[in-house]
């Protein structure tokens, strides 16, 4: 079973749980990148939330996931650790990559995370091979990509859903068309009217949900994959969303206007689901304020953690450069910095 | 072609790309920017801001993002009269359309026998120190030096940028035109307003000295100067600012090589295959005789560019290149 299904009530609470906590991770991660904590780029996941919750509730914990440059949902959907990815965030030692990936390059085996991705397009045939390891394997578990409507005009996400059509693997594509990508809206770089038409160029199932509807994406996810499990091969999704941050934080955004994104903000998908338990009579207020307190402090300590890991040494950046250790590399590792370096570099 | 003037004005680097792209697109109609968000958003560095509200969407295009398509697409328009100038967003993001650029716009010339030419400019940010790991911050400029049929361009003021990206996008060949992004605006320059151009393939000799040669390029002439200005009164360094490395200008290289006997070459890029490697060839090929020590290597490590608590290691700066260059001359 999977960590949470929108089957039960206490799935259901959790689903919420786990887009709150989403939001509540990537606004701070967002503050903190402002302070000037975080270095790099940060594409935040707020608004989106139930894209990511939906899907990995109708995955089971051994299922795989390929996630995007605005990973931080899949990852939290996914059970990741907020405090090790927090870490990442900050380039600590201790996060998921060593502090060596940051952002946009969270993955984690054991959770089936095959990873964010700085390259846009890059998910898609990471889940095609998964998936048919999977087959080939003959396992029951399917591989997912995210991928956002910008990726759907690179060439190897084409190649990644044809390989898996032809193959028959047991693969889901997700597409959260979030209207954008970066400053470009989705009209001026696809020729379909629905993204999901493109399915049928692989002869594949391909459907439009309400990606502000984590039950929808979480129905339309479940049924993929059943679909995939019987040997049907895969289903391409597509999940109709928003973000309300700019693309990245600092984007000065000129390509919107407040207006549209009140427009969005009024389906919020936490706000929605949240109305919802409350009418099925599976939620309080109360409860739900608890829920928020809990998760603001969850997030609270994993920043808090982040802050006090320590830095990878300069020697790390050799490590696992290859199965076996090089033994000129590491000559090459020992040289040290002239000047004795600024204690793990300085983020002025 | 406008009045020459002798007009000034004072640009950062990346405005200085601008400001060539400005003149060029203004001499000839047949010029056209490409990339993604280089219309409307004027590019993620800004360095196409405003040229669609001058030259309209037809000339300034907004693509879907498919690196591949891009440069495949701009091949093309180059094949049949036009003079399209692609952006990548960074360099990191250049892969996609690799083959486009090695197997298609490098041969097309040399594979019709000379029919076709590829008049097309690929430009892309490239280089460290912005605190963002691997495809954001990479400098693999070798890459594309060792396919034959190229021509890569490194500017490292804002002087040669405009003018290096003129000859560039006048040239009759395609070329890799990579801009050092962390000193995008570390500083200004008086820039002339006319266009004018900086020839392809001649080096500039930032600083002349007797003692060593250091050869750079990009982000790391500063760092290099400074490094020479730290050794002012000890060592007598000349530092010399590659500009172009495909075709290197090896005359310059030669000749101050003949003068100093030694040298050290300074890049970002990972070590191992790195230019410094080419350029240390050419001088044991061409002025052996000359050589008093070996050349000495101030590089980037042989790792995947690393998020920001290494970065400092990672990039060459001053007291590094500065060790090296003592001990080239303590030989
Ligand atoms: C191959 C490649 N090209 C360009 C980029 C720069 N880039 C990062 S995200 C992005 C837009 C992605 O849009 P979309 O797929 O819709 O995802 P969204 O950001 O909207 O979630 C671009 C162009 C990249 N990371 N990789
Ligand atoms: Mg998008």
């Amino acid at each position: 079973m999977s960590d949470y299904t929108l089957e039960t009530e206490a799935g259901r609470r959790e689903a919420l749980r786990r887009m709150l906590l989403i939001r509540e991770f990537d606004t701070t991660a967002g503050e903190r990148f402002n302070d000037g904590d975080i270095p790099g780029f940060v594409h935040l996941y707020i608004g989106e939330e139930a894209v990511g919750v939906g899907t990995c509730g109708a995955l089971e914990p051994e299922d795989y996931v390929a996630s995007t440059h605005r990973g931080h949902g899949h990852c939290i959907s996914k059970g990741l650790d907020p405090e090790l990815m927090m870490a990442e965030l900050y380039g600590k030692a201790d996060g998921y990559c060593n502090g060596k990936g940051g952002s946009m390059h969270i993955a984690d085996v054991e959770a089936g995370m095959l990873g964010a991705n700085g390259i846009v397009g890059a998910g898609p045939p990471l889940a095609t091979g998964a998936a048919l390891t999977i087959d080939y394997q003959d396992r029951d578990q399917v591989a997912l990509a995210f991928g956002g409507d910008g990726s759907v005009a690179q060439g190897q996400v084409h190649e990644a859903v044809n390989l898996a059509a032809t193959w028959d693997l047991p693969a889901i594509f997700v597409i959260e068309n979030n209207q954008y990508g970066e400053a470009t809206p989705v009209e001026k770089q696809h020729n379909v009217d629905n993204l999901s038409d493109t399915a049928g160029a692989y002869d594949i199932p391909g459907v439009t949900v309400d990606g502000m509807d984590v039950t929808a994406v979480y129905e339309a996810v479940s049924e993929a994959r059943d679909r995939a499990l019987a040997g049907d091969g895969p289903t391409l999704i597509e999940a109709e969303t928003y973000r309300y941050r700019g693309h990245y934080e600092g984007d000065h955004e000129p390509y919107r206007d407040e207006a549209e994104i009140e427009q969005w903000r009024e389906r919020d998908a936490i706000e929605s689901f949240k109305e919802r338990l409350i009418e099925r009579g599976e939620l309080t207020e109360a409860e739900f304020e608890e829920m928020q307190a809990e998760v603001e402090e969850t997030i609270a300590d994993a920043v808090a953690y982040a802050k006090d890991a320590d830095l990878p040494d300069p020697e790390q950046a050799y490590d696992d450069m290859f199965g076996e250790p090089v033994p000129e590399i590491q000559q090459f590792a020992s040289r040290p910095r002239a000047d004795g370096g600024t204690e793990g570099g300085d983020p002025t | 072609m406008s009045q020459q003037t002798a007009a000034t004005q004072s640009l950062t680097l990346v405005q200085a790309v601008r400001d060539g792209l400005y003149c060029e697109m203004d001499r000839d109609d047949d010029v056209i920017v490409m990339g993604e968000d280089v219309g409307e958003n004027g590019g993620v560095f800004r360095a196409t801001q405003g040229l669609i509200d001058e030259f309209g969407d037809q000339r300034v295009i907004d693509t879907p993002l498919a690196e591949a398509g891009i440069v495949g697409t701009a091949i093309g328009m180059a094949a049949y009269g036009l003079r399209p100038v692609t952006e990548i967003q960074f360099m990191g993001f250049i892969y996609p359309a690799f083959d486009q650029i090695v197997s298609h716009a490098a041969r097309l010339r040399t594979r019709s026998r000379g029919r076709f030419s590829c008049p097309l400019v690929v430009r892309a940010p490239y280089g460290g120190g912005i605190r963002a790991p691997e495809h954001h911050s990479e400098s693999t400029e070798a890459f594309f030096v060792h396919q034959p049929g190229l021509k890569v361009a490194i500017p490292s003021t804002p002087h040669d940028t405009k003018g290096l990206l003129a000859a560039a996008i006048r040239d009759p060949d395609p070329v890799v035109f990579l801009e050092p992004k962390l000193i995008y605006r570390a500083f200004r320059e008086d820039v002339p307003e006319d266009e004018y151009t900086v020839p392809l393939g001649e080096a500039a000799i930032r600083r002349e000295g007797s003692d060593v040669s250091v050869f750079t390029w990009g982000a790391m002439t500063r760092p290099t100067l400074d490094a020479a200005e730290n050794l002012a009164g000890d060592v007598d360094c000349e530092v010399v600012d590659l500009r172009t490395l495909s075709p290197l200008d090896e005359e310059t290289i030669v000749e101050s090589f003949e003068k100093t006997g030694r040298a050290v070459v300074v890049h970002e890029a990972p070590k191992t295959g790195g230019l410094a490697g080419e350029i240390i060839a050419t001088i044991q090929e061409e002025v052996l005789l000359y050589q008093e020590a070996p050349v000495g290597r101030v590089t980037g490590f042989d790792v995947p560019f690393p998020l920001y608590a290494l970065e400092d290691y990672y990039l060459p700066e001053a007291a590094r290149i500065e060790d090296e260059i003592r001990e080239t001359v303590e030989f």
